[in-house]
């Protein structure tokens, strides 16, 4: 695997960014691949009212969760423990990735089998595993895929989105042994079933993430299609899932609406194939099911946006990922462009929580704020705001800047902080303002012909001959 | 051109793009209001909403410029602005931007009393417009922020269906942002200019002859960027439209060219 992508530098993101724009085959892809996803979900909500009416739902049941957190966790630890599984606090990547090997060495553990879990992403658990001489295998087809590749996923629900069927097909024929080229999906999964299959029975742990944790029951909801995320909770003698704070909620009443807000919103699905329940290991008279289970709960940044109450409801995000399919920017750019583990508007709001805003706030401007993102997300997190905020924190003076996001003050320039000082004391003073426009307007034929940016893009702009103020004057 | 209500006053705010760059369309839009029986006003000491800043991160800065604004509008009349995107940002961020601040309660009164022009020609005038044009096909390109903040998506296509002459066109993606975005156009060319190239085919192809829209930003990166690649693309600002359609009168727009 490649280095920790824990610094996405500003400039190296633009690159990353330029270089898929200027790819016909892969714009052509992200937009027929977001397309296709806009339909299925708009097709599950046909009816406007009522998808507000659930969001609202939705919205009250992360935000009361978000308010009790504390409460919640300890309720939660309690009721996991009594059931008989043992709960483990992270604070840092590193402090989950010792838990997790930790649990591999008690348990002799050789080879690990993982259903799809975004937070193992984030912590970079494969990475960690190698170095410590653990195999382990993606058992989702999109996530093992992404792993066939030596890549890293670029879609939160869709690991795989960036590859053609033609690369997929490529890929299995030179990576698998045994395996001739095919371009039939149909054949394509059966090959990725049947490897998938024979490492199920071998592996010593299965490893998945979880959807949302029920605090009064100590339960966890595990939402997936393929059958892998039951196959990794259950075959394997001992089940470890890893997830981050956030994803607690007080009743088992409160995981209906989110679960209807998630499936509709992710996939367009009514309801997905399968939804796991895990509260127990194996007890005594059950025939099947795995020894140990352990939850690692990870923060990695989450307590800081919890404190800051504006902040706080980045974290009612249900990783349903409808807004980077919304996105204009993520059908231009892709997931990999990001550099970071969550991409589109969700991840431009948390990474700066969990990587800090001095190598993130490239991804906070990287937005026109036009509010796709938050008019379809299921829990209503006003993206565009929190995107504000943070340039706000970025473009702080590090000497006053407030201590609500680590790397805050990290863009503030004094060159441009004079310009912005320049602006406004001319637009704040009426006569300045004229004085300005006036001559800007009567020197049109000095205006520069290279703009910065705008002319990357466009033909210079220019004044107008005569103000808007003149000619109204002229026409009284 | 005829309107339900008897001789109003209302105050325009013109924004700073329309009063440096595209002044035909803030006057075009004057002379719509007055032409539908109202009384405009015009606050000479008017600038910026203040807008570029507040969303480039800097609110001390978008205060300062967007406090000079609060002090322009004593009377209790309806504010009307040729942008939905500057309309938004008095309507919804100004009692964000002003929040603990002595001057919230002004920002409030303002804020409560913008209207983006279309919204206020349909729903406060309710204007009826005849269309005295040839017939011709339009594509409409509506701002995120007038679509999202404002109701002047309904309102826009309400008078473009006023028009019996004027078939509107809907480009491919049509509800998709433009990639303008202030400043982002600026500071990520890289991205911006994938989306406008987009935008730019989509109009390009639906066949339209004009690019409507109530937003002189959109235009000038919709047009900007055809111009940059050589693509034939004419936009015209909703007023602009509107009133060479209903008065026949599209010489008296050619004057005081911009762009
Ligand atoms: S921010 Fe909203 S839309 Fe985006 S992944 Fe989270 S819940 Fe879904």
């Amino acid at each position: 695997m490649s280095q920790p992508l824990n610094f996405v530098p500003v400039a190296e993101f633009r690159e990353r960014a330029r270089s898929v724009v200027a790819n016909p085959d892969l714009q052509k892809s992200l937009r027929g691949a977001m397309d296709f996803l806009q339909a299925k979900r708009s097709a599950q909500f046909p009816d406007d009212a009522e998808f507000q009416r659930l969001r609202d739902l939705g919205e009250a049941i992360r935000q009361y969760s978000l308010s009790r957190l504390p409460e919640l966790l300890e309720v939660l630890e309690a009721k996991l423990t009594e059931n008989g599984i043992q709960v483990h606090w992270a604070e840092t990547p590193e402090q989950a990735n010792t838990i997790f090997i930790d649990i591999a060495q008690r348990h002799n553990a050789r080879s690990v089998i993982k259903g799809k879990s975004m937070v193992s992403e984030e912590v970079e658990l494969n990475h960690a595993l190698q170095e410590a001489g653990i195999d382990a295998l993606e058992s989702d087809m999109g996530e093992y895929i992404v792993q066939l590749a030596d890549e890293k996923p670029s879609h939160i629900i869709m690991p795989a989105i960036h590859k053609t069927k033609v690369e997929i097909a490529e890929l299995f024929a030179e990576r698998i042994p045994g395996v001739d080229y095919t371009d039939s999906v149909d054949e394509l999964i059966q090959i990725g079933r049947k490897v998938l299959r024979e490492k199920f029975a071998a592996a010593d742990i299965g490893v998945s993430g979880v959807n949302f944790m029920v605090a009064e029951t100590g339960t966890l909801c595990l939402v997936e299609n393929e059958g892998n995320g039951r196959m990794s909770t259950t075959v394997p003698r001992v089940h470890v899932a890893i997830t981050g704070i956030e994803k607690v909620v007080e009743k088992l009443a409160h995981v209906p609406p989110l679960l209807s807000l998630l499936t509709r919103s992710a996939t367009g699905q009514a309801v997905t194939t399968y939804v796991n329940m895990i509260s127990s290991p194996r007890k005594v008279d059950e025939a099947d099911g795995p020894d140990a289970v352990h939850l690692i709960l990870l923060d990695n940044g989450r307590t800081q946006a919890y404190a800051d109450e504006q902040l706080r409801s980045t974290l009612q995000c249900i990783r349903c990922g409808a807004c980077m399919n919304h996105c204009p920017v993520y059908t231009r750019i892709g997931g990999h462009a990001y550099g970071t583990t969550y991409p589109g508007p969700i991840g431009k709001i948390i990474s700066p929580h969990l990587l800090g805003l001095d190598s993130t706030y490239g991804l906070a401007t990287a937005s026109t704020l036009c509010g796709a993102c938050a008019e379809v997300c299921p829990v209503r997190i006003p993206i565009p705001d929190l995107l504000i905020r943070l340039r706000t924190e970025a473009y702080s003076n590090p000497a006053t800047a407030s201590e609500a996001v680590r790397g805050a003050g990290s863009a503030y320039s004094s060159v441009a902080m004079a310009l912005w000082h320049a602006w406004a004391a001319t637009y704040r003073y009426p006569a300045l303002y004229r004085l300005f426009t006036w001559c800007a307007s009567r020197f049109r034929f000095l205006t520069p012909g290279k703009q910065g940016g705008w002319t990357v893009n466009h033909r210079a702009m220019q004044p107008a001959r005569r103000r808007f103020r003149d000619q109204l004057k002229d026409r009284a | 051109m005829t309107a339900s209500t008897a001789t109003q006053d209302v105050y325009f705010f013109c924004t700073c793009l329309v009063d440096l760059f595209v002044p035909e369309a803030g006057l075009d839009a004057v002379t719509l209001l007055e032409k539908s029986g109202v009384r405009v006003h015009f606050p000479e000491e008017q600038t910026c909403c203040g807008q570029p800043a507040y969303t480039s991160g800097q609110p001390d800065e978008a205060r300062a410029v967007a406090r000079q604004q609060l002090g322009l509008f004593p009377k209790p009349w309806p504010i009307i602005l040729p942008s939905g995107s500057c309309a938004g940002m008095m309507r919804h961020h100004y009692p964000t931007l002003f929040a603990g601040t002595p001057d919230l309660a002004r920002a409030e009164s303002v804020a409560s009393r913008v209207w983006e022009l279309s919204e206020f020609l349909v729903d406060v005038l309710g204007v009826r417009l005849t269309d005295y044009g040839v017939p011709t096909r339009v594509a409409l390109h509506t701002s995120c922020s007038a679509r999202r903040e404002t109701n002047a998506l309904r309102t826009t296509r309400a008078l473009l269906g006023q028009l019996d002459q004027v078939t509107l066109e809907i480009q491919d993606h049509e509800s998709e942002c433009c990639g303008f975005g202030g400043m982002f156009s600026v500071r990520h060319p890289e991205i911006s200019g994938g989306i406008v190239r987009d935008k730019v085919a989509a109009i390009r192809a639906c066949g339209a002859e004009t690019l409507i829209t109530g937003d002189c930003g959109c235009m000038l990166n919709i047009t900007g960027h055809a111009a940059k690649t050589g693509t034939a693309i004419t936009g015209k600002h909703l007023a602009s439209f509107l009133l060479e359609r209903a008065l026949g009168l599209e010489a008296l727009t050619k004057k005081g060219g911009a762009k």
